[in-house]
């Protein structure tokens, strides 16, 4: 364990961008997202969630895969470069570091998605606990602990003081980099910090959310098949704030952009609360909202458990619960099934 | 930048990532179906597949979707694809001519069980329209491998005589096929046309056959429903029939979240399904 | 908001309405959601009006109107400007309606609160519609902490058009006053700005957007039954932004085609999830309208042809694009 007095921050900042790209949470106009870092950007490592979440340094909302260029009836394709030079992403949160575990079950499983492999590869994470989680936290209901986030170095805000743990082989490296800025400390603020997160997130008004009935032994068609969901939808403005901010929302959709000059193959970040989700030529088959609305919500809470050994595409991060327009989320839809029943 | 820029020290190989593949032949079947013949710039074959497999055909610049291989594994040369002109991409593939490239990747999704559960079968194809792109991969596979399998018959139906696809090879080949027993109708009467009158469920319930067989369907929604009817008023199980469905594809591997229904994602999981699976998923298709 | 649930109730059990609109308790007492009510007990059991309802129920009544019988729609004074313009446009029945106009004491804006650096909000009260509406008394995680009612309202509010409902059946409850900033005084800052310096303001703030498309889709102007954004032949700017500013053209043609029809209700800069002030665009086509053509406000009336949509013999010309420079 080592220590930082926060007045060096910028200069660790500093000295990892020396030799790595470094994402860090900045005040942008007011917003505060996960951003390049440089000198001039307004760190601010006290708000504690990022409007979107850091998913983007992994799975872009928008990335070139290819370019194709088509010569009279020849047409020759050259794929992007993938991510070659590692990257450090400084202070992501249990939550999120989690949702990179929900989507690597996506993009990490046969066939491997090349671009995400060499982020993932090339990506640092050191995350940071959060020290005074918010209302519309319920990510210990996943069984993520904010007070011990997964990572490769853990950082801790206590005081003055910013403390760091390496906890991978990536993080030792890190370390090393940056060591001649970190002394030595021992952990008693630490585990007091631990201690006083475990007891502020056991106070959470969604802490004791249940999710029985859900999941991998969730009765499918039951669920599906359920009157609740015509209740729930519609207020829903079906548009795509709550999958946009998501730390796991990973539907994508693959788009030409004419460059005058060829055409670069990209993919971007798509909804399936938009209604041309599904649509093709022949017809849509999911024609309303109702419908769309529901598979998000099947998809996190039973649909993605059910392929993946229970694991929910849900983290708990509370973004959607924050940034819905009209006040929907995915607790509402837990706890509207928790009072009818659990069908 | 007319030459290739790729960093070759980089040179990776993704799903994602196309072939180019060059249109070698181009059939006009209908009036808006086209047979699409394609190999490699080589001249070898892009790759080797299933019978019921699929593959993402695109133009660049003008869109990418989602075709079932029509022709069969055992054909050593090339691939085709029938396309349906109904959209942004195949009214482009419509008015292309031999020699263009598109670009091609897969082949994916699970296919026809023809090396397992099909052999030693008779064998029962049911197709509406352009629903015979994907059943044509596994009947010349079949006919290709006769000897593994039972007595086959087939029904197939249009809206009219003009819009059968593939009717040369149907009258040339397997009509002439040992063992093989072809029924054709089309939805109206038409000048010239001799055959069977009415729609493919109604013809099925005439010929009436027995339940000693599996039987493979395709066609458009509607057909499928009743068809479906019909084979389970005939005694089939559900067990005994298999169909392919067709949603919204991006990716082809069960990323991109488009086509999944349940826990299926019907381009990795499908396109092929036992009619009883399907009663396990949501009927959203 | 007892006397709503009162009067609800009884245009319900009289069969005058087959529902209401309305909105629902949320489960953290400042996330209330639109809801339909079609039972006195859902009513008695989730009805809520306070600061924390600024949802704009106007535009759900496209729907509503497609609905057998009338629905009882809640509309605060802003929104009916909203619902006078879709009844302009065709969009909504006014038969269908039955519009009880409440009073409104001036909308909550939960991220104000946040901003002000109060973190986890357990409960706000003072945001009762009954409440004097000075202060707020924010309970969280970490202590309470009091807020001034007037700072934590949403932008909107501080340039209120007033507290008259535009159309409406019937008024309820009492509204207040909230005006205290001047409407145009935002856009007459950055009308003074040089254009690099308006470029940079507005490349900086359009690069936020995340193209959710939460500001089109709350939009009451924005009822095209397809938005032209979700064509297939407008391929690149749909959903990803090729550059880092290409938002503009998003939010530049969806100014341009609500010209004229947006009311300025600010339901735009209220959803969206990166605070990005969407209603300057807006506001600045509203100004040039009033300077072009005379004070114009869309949604007074239900009738009266916008500028835009009227041809007259004194409009101005295209020209006065390079007069004005």
């Amino acid at each position: 364990m080592y220590k930082i007095n926060k007045e060096n921050l910028s200069a660790l900042f500093s000295c990892i961008a020396d030799a790595n790209e470094l994402y860090v949470p900045c005040n942008i106009n007011g917003s505060v997202n996960f951003a390049a870092w440089d000198e001039e950007q307004l760190v601010d490592l006290d708000t504690l969630k990022t409007v979107k979440s850091p998913k983007d340094a992994f799975f872009p909302q928008s990335e070139t895969l290819y370019s194709c260029k088509r010569n009279g009836k020849k047409l020759s394709i050259t794929p992007e470069e993938l991510q070659n030079k590692d990257f450090v992403v400084f202070g992501m949160k249990a939550c999120d570091v989690r949702g990179l575990a929900v989507l690597d079950k996506v993009f990490l499983v046969d066939p491997v998605d090349s671009y995400y492999k060499a982020r993932r590869e090339h990506g640092i994470i050191v995350s940071l606990a959060c020290s005074q989680p918010e209302e519309a936290c319920f990510c210990n209901v996943f069984g993520i602990d904010a007070s011990q986030p997964e990572g490769d170095v853990v950082v801790y805000m206590i005081g003055d003081e910013m403390y760091w743990n390496a906890v991978t082989e990536k993080g030792e490296k890190l370390t090393k980099q940056v060591a001649s800025l970190l002394t030595d400390a021992d952990e008693a603020k630490v585990e007091a910090q631990k201690a006083s997160i475990k007891e502020i997130v056991s106070r959470l008004p969604y802490s004791s959310l249940s999710l029985e009935g859900w999941g991998k032994d969730a009765v499918l068609l039951d669920k599906f098949n359920s009157p609740i969901w015509e209740e729930l939808y519609k207020p829903c403005l079906a548009c795509g704030t709550c999958t946009f901010v998501c730390p796991t929302c990973q539907c994508y959709d693959i788009k030409d952009y004419n460059t005058g000059n060829g055409v670069q193959r990209y993919r971007c970040w798509d909804s399936c609360m938009y209604s041309d989700f599904t649509m093709m030529a022949h017809g849509n088959n999911r024609t309303s909202q109702m419908q769309r609305y529901r598979q998000r919500f099947m998809h996190k809470l039973v649909y993605f458990p059910q392929n993946n050994d229970g694991m929910y595409s849900c983290v708990g991060c509370g973004r959607c619960v924050d940034k819905c327009p009209i006040g929907l989320n995915i607790v509402k839809v837990i706890k509207a099934f928790e009072k009818g029943g659990n069908r | 930048m007319s030459e290739c820029t790729c960093n070759h020290d980089s040179f990776y190989e993704d799903t994602l990532i196309p072939k180019v593949g060059v249109v070698t032949d181009i059939r006009q079947e209908t009036p808006d179906v086209k047979t699409f013949r394609v190999v490699a710039p080589d001249g070898s074959k892009l790759f080797e597949h299933m019978p019921g497999q699929c593959a993402m055909v695109s133009v660049p610049g003008v869109g990418e979707a989602m075709f079932s291989i029509t022709s069969s594994p055992t054909n050593k040369e090339f691939q085709e694809f029938s396309i349906k002109k109904c959209g942004v991409l195949t009214d482009y593939l419509h008015a292309m001519e031999v020699g263009e490239e598109i670009t091609v990747r897969g082949p994916y999704g699970n296919n026809f069980p023809v090396e397992t559960e099909l052999k030693g079968k008779n064998l029962l194809f049911i197709a509406g329209g352009i629903g015979l792109a994907p059943l044509r991969s596994v009947i010349n596979y079949v006919l290709d491998n006769r000897e593994n399998y039972g007595t086959v018959d087939i029904l197939y139906g249009s809206r009219s005589a003009d819009d059968l696809v593939q009717l040369k090879e149907i009258q040339e080949v397997w009509m002439k096929a040992p063992n093989v027993n072809v029924y054709l109708t089309i939805d109206r009467e038409q000048e010239g046309w001799d055959g069977h009158v009415g729609f493919v469920p109604s013809y099925l319930k005439e010929i009436g056959f027995d339940t000693n067989k599996v039987a493979l369907i395709c066609g458009p929604p509607i057909m499928i429903k009743f068809v479906l009817q019909g084979l389970q008023e005939m005694g089939f199980d559900k067990k005994q029939i298999i169909t392919t469905l067709e949603l919204r594809m991006k990716c082809g591997v069960g990323k991109c979240g488009r086509c999944n229904i349940g826990s299926k994602y019907v381009c990795k999981d499908g396109p092929v399904f036992h009619c009883d699976e399907l009663d396990e998923i949501p009927a959203e298709y | 908001m007892q006397r709503l649930i009162d009067r609800a109730k009884e245009l319900l059990a009289s069969g005058e309405v087959a529902r209401v609109l309305g909105w629902k308790k949320g489960d953290l007492g400042f996330n209330p959601e639109p809801s339909y009510f079609e039972t006195a007990e859902s009513l008695d059991n989730d009805f809520v009006y306070d600061g924390f309802c600024g949802a704009n129920l106007s535009k759900y009544m496209i729907e509503a109107s497609k609905k057998d019988g009338k629905t009882l729609v809640f509309l605060k004074p802003c929104d009916t400007y909203s619902f006078n313009q879709l009844i302009k446009e065709h969009r909504v029945d006014r038969e269908k309606a039955y519009i009880i106009g409440v009073g409104c004491k001036g909308k909550l804006d939960i991220e104000a609160i946040k901003a002000m650096g109060v973190k986890g909000i357990l409960e706000v009260s003072g945001a009762d519609i009954n409440s004097d509406c000075e202060t707020l008394t924010v309970k969280t995680l970490y202590g309470d902490k009091e807020v001034s009612y007037n700072d934590a309202m949403l932008e909107r509010c501080h340039v209120c058009k007033g507290k008259e409902h535009q159309i409406c059946d019937e008024v309820m409850l009492d509204s207040r006053d909230t005006k205290d900033a001047e409407r145009f005084a935002e856009i007459e800052k950055i009308e003074a700005m040089s254009p690099m310096e308006k470029f940079e303001f507005f490349k900086k703030e359009l690069s936020k957007c995340i193209r959710c498309n939460a500001c089109r889709n709350v939009c009451p102007a924005c009822s095209c039954r397809k938005c032209v954004f979700d064509s297939n032949k407008f391929d690149e700017a749909t959903k990803a932004n090729v550059d880092s500013f290409e938002e503009k053209m998003f939010h530049i043609i969806r100014a341009f085609h609500v010209a004229g029809r947006c009311t300025d209700c600010g339901e735009c800069s209220r959803v969206c999830p990166q605070g990005i002030p969407l209603h300057l665009f807006n506001r600045k086509f509203i100004k040039d309208i009033d300077t072009f053509y005379g004070e114009f406000q869309a949604g007074e009336d239900s009738e009266t042809k916008g500028p835009l949509t009227a041809f007259t013999f004194d409009d101005v010309e295209p020209s006065i694009v390079t007069e004005r420079g």
